[in-house]
Parts: structure tokens; C-alpha cells; sequence
């Protein structure tokens, strides 16, 4: 067990060096200067000494391969740089931000959990009937509605029925935990709702096909009732795959909070990634960037871990 | 299929098994009745998009500061937005931009990543490693994030009206996906002798995988392109909504809700109702399409 976590643990590096890697040298190649670009946000002329000055301030006058090596060897010591834009450190830049995303994270996988669950058991249950039909067109429309106009029309929807509109700016849940959830309910939801979708489809078609299973049959034949087989015998073998679901989503969630972030005014990683996109701050994009590979490898290991935890029969090695 | 036509009435099985041409439409609509309401809702978008001139009322991009903010009325359908131009005309527009970068992105992304995944399960050895190391690494990456990364890489790059890197932007996460699923049907097709008797034959390695190889693969190839058309358009919508995509004053679903109409929930909840409705129902449409397609075509893949 150790010794497969340590393996784990160590095949992690080449892949991470590969993302950094191909990212550095990808974003690189960017036509747009992120110095002009900021020196020009104020709406003053700059001269090009101005510009000259600042890229040597700032280290991007040395050649490309120089950078490259700083790069890397800051990221031996776990240094990321500095933002060009704001010049913090992108550490610092991403644990100020992390917070908030995480928690909506969280939030929107108990959401998330909490429909899919439910909803897909009584799917399968109740199959060819308005109730499955009624949980698919849900999970399907649950795809194709794009989670800004969702947030969007929670926003309007709670104007036009209590007149209230969602505070804007987060407050720590350790300072106010209600006002905190009440703040943070609506993009939970609103990154939730799609991934309660996918969770649903999963849950259905997973428990769907235990259902078809020998045992099954033979605990009904034996005369068990059919919710203590369900129960006991189909839902624990059926979650499965919907924890493998539910895991490689929840890596993904940052592609939610992208959006979602923005329609919200969250001052989280999403958020941050975008203007980080838009200013074309290398730094700080190589560093989400890295930051997005961590979080999907951890995760897939704590979901194989997780399923070797459920399911004995399978043996980590 | 065509050289067993001239066999088709000789014995009834042999005809039933064989589904003959005229008859193919007819048995979508009626083995498929949800993917077929999907696909009048796609004709319905398409018409917009290719009569945009004649079905808007209005010029999408004229500004008329008389009508700022107009609620829906019998003038306009859908009502007006802060610069007083016609939601509806730029909804009919917006399905020109929605559907030329989501089908042109959806081709690219797919096209390429069939034949790179056709290679990479023909050759094998350390092609196929190396090919499959770089779509596990795509493949962890958010499609919105490593679209937004080529967003950032690519200046604008406009062709025709269309903004090519955009196309490109949103092509790139698809690659991988279509990558796996080709893999994954050539090494099946490569065990074929007939494989074998091409090879025996002396033909290049080029003839064998575009003549022999990606024939077959056909029928994955249409599936993913549906699916993908309906997650490109998302992705084209979000982007523009985050103010990396198309541009004002260019009509475009996602733009539309963008920057300053959250201003106007209260004033004018039209601006933010009928694009997200737009955007919705494609999405929805070329969905329950894909899906159908997908039924119809390969049984085997339900699920």
C-alpha cells in the first residue's frame, strides 16, 4: 500500500514537468506583448524605451532558453514566479483566490451528490416510465444549459419572486458562516447543476446494469424485499462508478468556475484565470496551469485509492 | 453496402439485414422520434443562419438610441437592449457565428484527431506511446481551460467572418477525445486480414490507412462530430461570454449576455431570457440528434 502510494506519488513528476513544459514554450509563442499591454492599461502614450526598460526589468529581454532554465529551476524549489501584472508572487496569488473556489467546489459536489443520487436510483427503478423520462430530459437539459445564463436566471428568478438580489463579496466562513453559504449558494448550484447532470446519467445506467445481475435475481428468488436488494445488495455496487464520476468531475469543476466566477463577481481561481488570459500574464497562466495538473492527478489517485477502499476485490499495486 | 445490393431480393433475410437507401430516413423517424424533433430544431437554426438577411426585421448591429431598452412588443419580438438594437435580429445572426464555429471546429478538432488516432493505433510501438502520452495530458485538462490557453496564444485571425482561432481554440480539446475513440477502433480493423492482404500487397502505408483504415472508422467519426457541435457551440458561447471570443458588434449568443447586460437585470430581463434560451435549445437539439445518431447507427455503443 505505502509503496504503491510512494509509486504513484513519483510518477507524478514527469507528467507535471511535461504540462509545464509544453505550457511555458505554448504560451510563448503569444503574438501580444503582456508589457505593452499593461503599460498601455493606464491609457498613457508609452515610449518604446519605457517598454524596453520594463521587459528588462521584469527578465523577459533574456533569451528564450535562459527563461526556460530560471523556470525550472524555480519550480525544483517550488517557486512559480511572479505575476507580471500585479507582481506577486503567483503563489500568494493563487492562495488568496483558492478558498473561495474550493468551498463553492465543495459545495457544488454535495449538490451535485444529493440530486444525482436519488434521481438516478429512481430512473433506473422506475425505467420507460414518466418518471425516468422526467430525470433524463433534466440530466440531458442539464447539459445543454450553459451554467452562466443558469447563474443568470437564479439571479433574475430571485429578483422577480423576492425582490433580492445575491450580496456581492465573499465573506470568510469563519467570520459569518451563514452569510457565507447564503453567498455562495447560488454559483454552487449553478456549477453543481451539470455536474449533477453527468452524475445522474452515471447512476442510472450503473445501477441499471447491477440490477441485471445474478445475485440479484437469487436474493429476490430467495424472497428478500425488493428495497432491502436494492439497498443492500444493488446501490453499494452500483456506486462504483459513480464515485469515478463524481472524482474526475470534480477535478474538472475549474472549467465551471470560469464561467460561473464571472457572472458571480467571485474573486476566485476562475476569475483569475481569465484575467490572467486576457492581460496574457506567462507567469501566472503557467502557474493555474500546473496548479489544474496537480489537482486532476491528486484527485484521479484519491479515486483509485477510494474505489480500491469500496471494492476489495480490486488489489492496489 | 453497394455491392450487396444486386443480392437484396434474392432471400428476405438477406433484405431485411440490408437497410436499403429509401427507406433510411424514414426508419430514423421512426425508430429515433426525439433525435428527429432535434433535427427540425438543428433546420430551424440552420434556416436562420442561411436566411438571416430576410428572416430578421431588423440590421443586427444598428444602433438606435429611440428605442434603448425596449420591452418585447409586436415591433420587437424580443425587445431591444442598451443600445437599442433588436434582440431577435441578433439571436437570427448569432446562429450564423454559433453554427459556422461550432460545425467548422467540430470537423477540424474531429478530422484531425481521427487520422492522428488512426496512426496511432496502425503503427503501434512508439508512435502510439507517444501519441497517447500527449492525449493523456490534454485529456486532464478542462476543454474551456485549454481553450482559453490557444485563445491567449492565437491573435485574432479572422477568414470569411469567421474567426479562425476561435475554430482553432475550440478544435484543439477535441482532438485527444477523437483520438481515443479512432485508436481504439483501428487496432480492431488492424487484426483484419484483409489488413493483412493490403500489406501483403505491397501498398503503401499512407493508401492502406486512408483507403482501408479510415472507411471503417466512418460511423464513430459522424457520432462524435454531432456531439461535438453541440460543445462546441457551449464552449464558443462561454468564451465570448468571458470577452475572449467573437467581439462586438458581431452578433453572438454568449456575447450578448456578456459585460454590462448584467446591469440590466432588473430593466431589461429580455437581454439575458432569449440568448441563453438560444444557446440552450441548440445545444439541447444537437444533443438528442447526437445521441439518436448515434442508436441508429451503432447500437453497440448505447449506453
Amino acid at each position: 500500500m505505502l509503496t504503491y502510494l510512494l509509486r504513484r506519488l513519483i510518477l507524478m513528476v514527469p507528467t507535471l514537468i511535461g504540462v509545464a513544459v509544453v505550457t511555458f514554450f505554448l504560451i510563448r509563442v503569444v503574438p501580444g506583448d503582456p508589457v505593452v499591454v499593461k503599460l498601455r492599461a493606464d491609457g498613457a502614450a508609452v515610449t518604446e524605451e519605457t517598454i524596453q526598460a520594463e521587459r528588462k526589468r521584469l527578465g523577459l529581454d533574456k533569451p528564450l532558453m535562459v527563461q526556460f532554465k530560471d523556470y525550472m529551476v524555480g519550480l525544483a524549489t517550488l517557486d512559480l514566479g511572479r505575476s507580471l501584472w500585479t507582481e506577486n508572487t503567483v503563489a500568494s496569488e493563487i492562495a488568496t483566490r483558492f478558498p473561495v473556489s474550493l468551498q463553492i467546489a465543495i459545495m457544488a459536489t454535495i449538490i451535485a451528490v444529493l440530486i444525482a443520487v436519488p434521481l438516478g436510483t429512481l430512473s433506473a427503478l422506475y425505467r420507460d416510465t414518466w418518471i425516468d423520462y422526467l430525470v433524463r430530459i433534466v440530466a440531458v437539459s442539464g447539459l445543454a444549459i450553459p451554467s452562466f445564463w443558469l447563474g443568470m436566471l437564479m439571479i433574475l428568478g430571485s429578483l422577480a419572486l423576492f425582490n433580492w438580489l445575491p450580496p456581492i463579496g465573499y465573506v470568510s466562513f469563519f467570520e459569518n458562516p451563514v452569510a457565507n453559504i447564503v453567498g455562495l449558494i447560488m454559483p454552487a448550484v449553478s456549477v453543481g447543476y451539470r455536474y449533477a447532470a453527468v452524475a445522474t446519467r452515471m447512476m442510472r445506467s450503473a445501477l441499471l446494469e447491477v440490477l441485471r445481475e445474478d445475485y440479484i435475481r437469487t436474493a429476490r428468488a430467495k424472497g428478500v424485499f425488493r428495497q432491502l436488494v436494492v439497498r443492500r445488495h444493488a446501490l453499494s455496487n452500483a456506486m462504483l462508478p459513480v464515485v469515478t464520476v463524481v472524482g474526475l468531475e470534480f477535478a474538472f469543476l475549474i472549467g465551471g468556475l470560469v464561467v460561473t466566477e464571472q457572472v458571480f463577481n467571485i474573486n476566485g481561481i476562475g476569475k483569475l484565470f481569465v484575467d490572467a488570459t486576457t492581460r496574457g500574464d506567462f507567469t501566472l497562466i503557467q502557474g493555474l496551469i500546473l496548479l489544474i495538473a496537480v489537482i486532476f492527478v491528486v484527485v484521479n489517485l484519491v479515486v483509485d485509492l477510494l474505489y480500491a477502499a469500496l471494492d476489495p476485490r480490486i488489489r492496489l499495486s | 453496402m453497394a455491392n450487396l445490393a444486386p443480392t437484396a431480393p434474392s432471400t428476405a433475410a438477406a433484405a431485411d439485414a440490408i437497410p436499403r437507401r429509401p427507406n433510411a430516413i424514414l426508419q430514423f423517424i421512426r425508430q429515433q422520434p426525439l433525435g428527429f424533433a432535434g433535427f427540425l430544431v438543428i433546420l430551424l437554426y440552420v434556416a436562420f443562419a442561411v436566411g438571416a438577411i430576410w428572416i430578421a426585421p431588423y440590421d443586427p448591429e444598428a444602433i438606435d438610441f429611440s428605442a434603448m431598452l425596449a420591452a418585447p412588443s409586436p415591433e420587437h419580438l424580443m425587445g431591444t437592449d442598451q443600445y437599442g438594437r433588436d434582440v431577435f435580429s441578433r439571436i437570427v445572426y448569432g446562429a450564423r457565428t454559433a453554427l459556422a464555429v461550432g460545425i467548422l471546429s467540430s470537423l477540424v478538432g474531429c478530422s484531425i484527431g481521427a487520422l492522428v488516432g488512426a496512426a496511432s493505433g496502425y503503427f503501434g510501438g512508439w508512435i502510439d506511446t507517444g501519441i497517447q502520452r500527449v492525449v493523456d495530458i490534454m485529456l486532464s485538462f478542462p476543454i474551456i481551460v485549454l481553450a482559453m490557453v490557444v485563445v491567449a496564444v492565437l491573435g485574432k485571425w479572422p477568414v470569411l467572418g469567421v474567426d479562425m482561432n476561435l475554430v482553432i481554440a475550440i478544435a484543439l480539446p477535441f482532438m485527444p477525445k477523437m483520438a481515443r475513440v479512432a485508436r481504439s477502433s483501428t487496432l480492431a480493423i488492424a487484426q483484419m486480414p484483409y489488413i493483412d492482404a493490403a500489406r501483403a500487397g505491397g501498398y503503401s502505408h499512407t493508401r492502406i490507412v486512408l483507403r482501408h483504415i479510415v472507411p471503417n472508422i466512418v460511423a464513430p467519426y459522424l457520432i462524435m462530430v454531432t456531439a461535438f457541435i453541440a460543445q462546441a457551440i457551449l464552449l464558443e458561447a462561454s468564451l465570448s461570454f468571458l470577452g475572449l471570443g467573437v467581439t462586438e458588434p458581431t452578433a453572438a449568443w454568449g456575447l450578448m449576455l456578456s459585460g454590462k447586460s448584467a446591469d440590466f437585470y432588473r430593466e431589461a430581463p429580455w437581454m439575458i431570457l432569449f440568448p441563453g434560451l438560444a444557446i440552450t435549445l441548440a445545444v439541447f437539439a444537437f444533443n438528442l440528434f447526437g445521441d439518436s445518431l448515434r442508436d441508429w447507427l451503432d447500437p453497440k455503443m448505447k449506453g
